[in-house]
């Protein structure tokens, strides 16, 4: 090691540094290049059924690959219907979790029962999938279906939902599947939302008289909306993408049925069981641009959420 | 006065219960999922599950072609996937303060982390098996490495901005260049933060069973070759488990608990690291 660098060396530790961030900057560039190539894939693969069917594709609920007319309307409403169940079950579980995380469990507690619920998050699809064809659905066509039967038919609105037949699998089972598996997600942003709040403004509630419940709804929830919000859409963009766990459950039939309790089918689900036994390019092609729906529907809610998520952390900056 | 101290009392012990209530039963199906799993798949824990190949219906076997290749896919799309996503964090908190390129990565980033993988699997279905025609181990490593990307650059931003600036300081103010800053101090300070990503995404892309289905699809037989479809677990798990075979079956669920048993190690392990270097 000399004392000083030359001129030179000078130059080439300049150069050096130049390649560096240049090649750090091609690989963040690559990422952008992944999604651009995604869509770009998709539109190219769905371009004969784009042409063949219009815009018509998403209105249309035939699915028929011997006479090769296909519309998305089917897996478009499966798919929102198991996403809509699992939110309406996993929003409420999800905030009394990040609550009792974050205002009731003991500190000692709190890791250890975060930890589990993230554990939830970190089993792979296929096994809830499977578990949920050979453990819950039966136990569900037997305990719970025959239950609702009897007594859900009086209830308005939704009571004609909740009848039919007690197979186990179907739409309803696919939903509440799909909801233990964004529990976490949901539940974890709110729990890390819920922390930021400060505590002097829990303490002055507290202070005034307020119970745990007044502070949630009065100051931590107010506080945290967007977050909040934008955890859920999170959960929902999961919900919407989940393949391989619908599939397992939901039943696999394009038929349209107002009971929940009847075999459906989603966009992902279409995918995971047609796609390599897809004869024909319009066949394939068809479910290339179910695909395409998909990425485009969660692509929209993921934005929306990763927005409200960032507005919070800005109005959070404001405060401090 | 007393009215609505008791409504009130009531409203908040109602909302405390639930919020125990919900607490169950978030760790009852977590306890529900294990205890099935260690129930079916103990039994199919046999030596021969790691030593011969999947069977046809009605013989005996194991799952030892599926699981090489697991292993093997898992091993390339982590070796593909790391050095992008780690370069690309790195300019993500190295360098991205300024300009349009830093913020829009990032954001996509965050999307492309939680995005459908069953899309991932028609990407690389457009972009490799269409062109070459036939299925391939290549194809699932490599749409496997397009999810190891995303968590591994989220982890490396994250765990690079956990680094003071003054070590950054200190390095520059001794007349270090600054790639050699960010490879010899903040890299390598950050480098057990760094590991943890890695150990995440791992844990991510051994279950992962879509973005296979239509790039590597299955194969029943011991294969090595990385240009001819391969066998994996997650993939013979779905069709067995779909399948009407009481032996299929038995085999899937011990690959289940296989797979199980491994992301949850790889998910305890990362965190135990990061918090050894956190505390």
């Amino acid at each position: 090691m000399s004392d000083s660098l030359s001129a030179s060396q000078h130059r080439t530790q300049r150069l050096y540094d130049r390649l560096f961030q240049y090649s750090t900057q091609f690989f963040a560039f690559l990422v952008l290049a992944l999604l651009a190539g995604i869509i770009g894939s998709l539109i190219h693969g769905a371009m004969p059924s784009i042409k063949a069917f219009g815009f018509g594709f998403v209105f249309t609920a035939d699915w028929d690959p011997v006479t090769e007319k296909f519309g998305a309307l089917i897996p478009i409403y499966g798919t929102l219907v198991t996403s809509v169940i699992a939110l309406l079950i996993a929003i409420p579980v999800s905030f009394g979790i990040a609550m009792f995380l974050t205002e009731l469990a003991p500190a000692w507690l709190r890791r250890p029962l975060g930890i589990a619920v993230e554990l939830l998050a970190g089993i792979p699809s296929i096994i809830y999938g499977m578990w949920g064809l050979f453990i819950f659905a039966p136990f569900f066509s037997q305990n719970v279906q025959p239950w609702l039967n009897t007594h859900a038919a009086g209830i308005p609105l939704i009571g004609p939902l909740l009848q039919g037949p007690p197979m186990g699998i179907g739409m309803l089972t696919a939903g509440i599947i799909l909801s233990i598996m964004v529990i976490p997600f949901i539940s974890s942003v709110m729990r890390d939302v819920f922390e930021v709040v400060p505590p002097m403004f829990k303490e002055s509630a507290y202070g005034l008289g307020a119970t745990t419940w007044e502070v949630m709804r009065g100051v931590v929830l107010p506080y945290t909306k967007t977050g909040v919000i934008g955890g859920i859409m999170l959960g929902l963009g999961r919900a919407l993408g989940e393949t391989m766990a619908v599939t397992f459950v939901i039943g696999n039939a394009h038929n349209f049925n107002i009971s929940l309790f009847m075999p459906g089918n989603s966009i992902a689900s279409s995918l995971a069981n047609e796609f390599t036994e897809a004869v024909g390019d319009l066949y394939t092609s068809a479910l290339i641009e179910l695909g395409l729906i998909l990425f485009v529907i969660t692509f929209i809610v993921l934005s929306l959420s990763k927005l409200l998520l960032l507005q919070l952390s800005k109005s959070e900056g404001k405060h401090s | 006065m007393t009215a609505l101290y008791t409504r009130r009392r009531l409203a908040n012990k109602l909302t405390l219960v639930m919020s125990y209530l919900t607490m169950t039963f978030g760790l009852f199906f977590l306890g529900w999922i294990l205890y099935t799993l260690f129930l079916h798949g103990l039994s199919a824990l046999k030596p021969s599950l790691f030593t011969q190949m999947t069977p046809p219906p009605g013989e005996s076997g194991g799952l030892a072609n599926a699981i090489l290749g697991s292993l093997l896919m898992t091993f390339f799309a982590t070796l593909i996937g790391t050095p992008v996503g780690i370069m690309a964090g790195t300019y993500l908190a190295e360098y991205g303060t300024r300009g349009w390129l830093a913020p829009t990565t990032r954001f996509i980033n965050d999307i492309l982390l939680s995005a459908p993988s069953i899309v991932i699997g028609l990407f690389v279905y457009e972009l490799y098996v269409v062109q070459f025609k036939h299925f391939a181990g290549w194809a699932g490593a490599f749409a496997l490495s397009l999810i190891v990307i995303p968590v591994v650059v989220r982890t490396t931003e994250n765990m690079l901005r956990l680094i003071p600036n003054t070590l950054r300081e200190a390095a520059a103010a001794l007349g270090t260049p600054q790639w050699k800053v960010i490879t010899f101090v903040t890299l390598r300070a950050a480098r057990a933060g760094v590991l943890t990503g890695i150990l995440l995404a791992v844990a991510r892309i051994s279950g992962e069973t879509a973005p296979l289905l239509f790039t590597a699809l299955n194969n029943q037989f011991w294969s090595t070759n990385m240009n001819q479809p391969m066998a994996n677990l997650p993939v013979v798990i779905f069709q067995f488990a779909m399948s009407p075979y009481e032996d299929w079956h038995s085999l899937a669920w011990g690959g289940a608990l296989l797979i199980t048993l491994s992301v949850l190690t790889l998910n305890i392990l990362a965190r135990s690291l990061f918090r050894q270097k956190s505390a």
